[in-house]
């Protein structure tokens, strides 16, 4: 069976705003499998966001192949779910026009759609709030929204762009745990791009280790934790923390190279 | 400010006490008569200012502090406004001529309303479009646009077609530019999320463009209105049979100021009027966001 991602020598290049030209990602491999969970971590600014930009076809790479389940990627793929960081559920959607969304811009009728994503809506623990507005719920709330609104459609491929990261320690933990149980009955890959080390282990596979910008993958680690997985608990698990401190040993020079930079950059 | 959310942010700043040591109900309580009394003080000050200002025009004009002649005085207005709804103006009944100006005004809300929102949508979308247009639609906001009402008197003619045209030029650019802004100004996030989960780009631009402009449309209403009852009264003053505007123009050519006042008055309550249901109105439209943000206008 082919791989569901590959990237072969990906760079990506931006042009800033003064005219120059920024180099997010150089000459970056990554190859996720069928069904697998990978997690991607980094310092901040070493383009692990561009990464998934790259692989949903929002944005073309400036070199290199993006290839999905075998296909080179050409504009946005059909099979992908996308969470983004910040909110981007429809402020003037309900909840319930807001998971059906996903089915209907795919062509299901109304009132199929409606039937899809009351299940969802139940699935993610939302049953009751079918009628309510985005701002009229929880921070964690919202991301039951966007998770629901990115299975819906049943992807293949989901990318996750920090989503948990504005939220709070307990309510993440219970989003993660969440998070695994619904992924468990797909057979998706998921890209989890993060920037804690702790989050990046307990929900993956596998874990790729970017260097500071521009990125590029310095190091692949595979997490050989049992599934099903407890998220608050595995981190008292003694394999987590030996993981934990193998890849910390890696990610630390990167993050103090991304920080002596930013301070020059400050000063 | 309006005195409802002043009540509620009243509210919500005191809310942390209610973990004091009285029991909840009773803090409630007291703090709805909190608001009560306040809003009850908000407006016995508005009413004695009221009547401050036109007891003290009365009495100014009545010791001749104040010229009757060119200032009028309150009671004079108050006999004419009466005279015109109990025998009818020197144009016809008084009825006839609101209507005649609200129609010219809502005539003109609606035309330049839709017109800019179709533009600024348009625009807004289409980036070539826009940058060969703008230096035009720059040009033609830099003009003082009432000059406008003189040509359509002209080319047009005196009857309500002209005013609703001098309206409508008004009220499209207020409309326009925020149409476009709105359009501008979508959060790329939506954008992106929308068309990984499927969206075409009809979709996009009725489910995700228009909706996140219409906050920055509906805005605009407000002042487009103001605009649109502008455009028709001057519309009615470059020459007119009926309306308000030509009232105040035939009581200026007599030189009775009351009667400008008394034209003044009505305009005044016409605009406070529409305000109050386009207001109504937003509330209908825009039932997604949260209340207290609708209100934080005067």
């Amino acid at each position: 069976m082919a791989v569901a991602i590959q990237l072969r020598g990906v760079t990506k290049r931006f042009l800033t705003p003064s005219g120059g030209v920024y180099t997010a990602l150089r000459d970056l491999n990554l190859t996720v499998e069928p069904g697998e969970f990978c997690a991607v971590v980094g310092p901040t600014g070493c383009g692990k966001s561009t990464t998934l930009g790259l692989i949903s076809g929002l944005e073309p790479p400036s070199e290199g192949e993006v290839d999905v389940f075998g296909q080179p990627v050409k504009g946005i793929a059909g099979g992908l779910g996308y969470m983004f960081q910040t909110d981007a559920v429809f402020p003037w959607k309900t909840v319930l026009e807001n998971v059906a969304a996903g089915p209907r811009y795919r062509g299901m009728s109304h009132r199929e759609a409606r039937v899809k994503a009351r299940d969802w809506i139940t699935r993610v623990g939302l049953a009751g709030f079918e009628d309510r507005y985005p701002y009229q719920l929880s921070g964690g709330m919202r991301k039951r929204v966007a998770l629901a609104q990115s299975l819906i459609n049943g992807p293949r491929i989901l990318l996750m762009d920090e989503p948990f990261s504005a939220l709070d320690v307990q309510t993440r933990s219970l989003m993660e745990t969440e998070l695994l149980s619904l992924w468990s009955a797909t057979s998706a890959s998921v890209v989890f791009v993060t920037h804690d080390l702790e989050e990046a282990i307990s929900l993956s596979d596998r874990v790729f280790v970017l260097t500071a910008g521009p990125g590029t993958v310095k190091s692949t680690y595979k997490v050989d934790l049992p599934r099903p997985r407890n998220v608050a608990e595995i981190r008292f698990n003694p394999r987590f923390i030996e993981i934990y401190e193998e890849i910390w040993k890696d990610l630390k020079d990167e993050v103090l190279v991304s920080y002596e930079r930013q301070k020059r950059g400050a000063a | 400010m309006s005195v409802r959310s002043a009540a509620r942010l009243n509210l919500a700043a005191n809310a942390p006490a209610e973990q004091a040591g009285r029991p909840a109900s009773d803090l409630a309580t007291g703090r709805r008569q909190q608001a009560r009394r306040r809003r009850l003080a908000v407006y016995g000050l508005r009413l004695l200012l009221g009547v401050a200002i036109v007891v003290g025009w009365e009495l100014g004009a009545r010791a001749g502090v104040i010229d009757k002649f060119f200032w009028s005085q309150p009671s004079d207005i108050a006999a004419t406004l009466w005279r015109w709804v109990t025998e009818g103006t020197d144009l016809g009944p008084l009825s006839d001529q609101v209507l005649v100006t609200m129609e010219e005004t809502v005539g003109g809300f609606f035309v330049g309303s839709i017109f800019g929102v179709i533009f600024g949508v348009v625009l807004g979308s289409n980036r070539l479009l826009s940058d060969v247009l703008s230096p035009y639609i720059k040009g033609a906001n830099a003009i003082p646009r009432v000059v406008v009402g003189a040509l359509f008197a002209v080319s047009l003619g005196l009857d309500i077609k002209s005013k609703i045209a001098t309206a409508s030029v008004l009220v499209f650019f207020v409309v326009f530019f925020n149409a476009f802004q709105g359009v501008r100004e979508v959060d790329r996030n939506l954008v992106a999320n929308a068309r990984i989960l499927g969206a075409n780009t009809r979709q996009l631009t009725t489910e995700i463009v228009i909706p996140s402009a219409l906050s920055w449309i509906v805005a605009s209403l407000h002042t487009s209105f103001g605009l649109a009852l502008v455009g028709a009264v001057v519309g009615e003053l470059f020459g007119a049979y009926q309306g308000v505007g030509e009232l105040i123009y035939e009581s200026k050519n007599l030189f009775d100021t009351s009667g400008v006042f008394a034209g003044m008055a009505l305009l005044a309550a016409i605009a406070l009027v529409a305000e109050a249901l386009i207001s109504e109105l937003e509330k209908r439209l825009i039932t997604w966001r949260p209340p207290v943000a609708t209100e934080t206008r005067i």
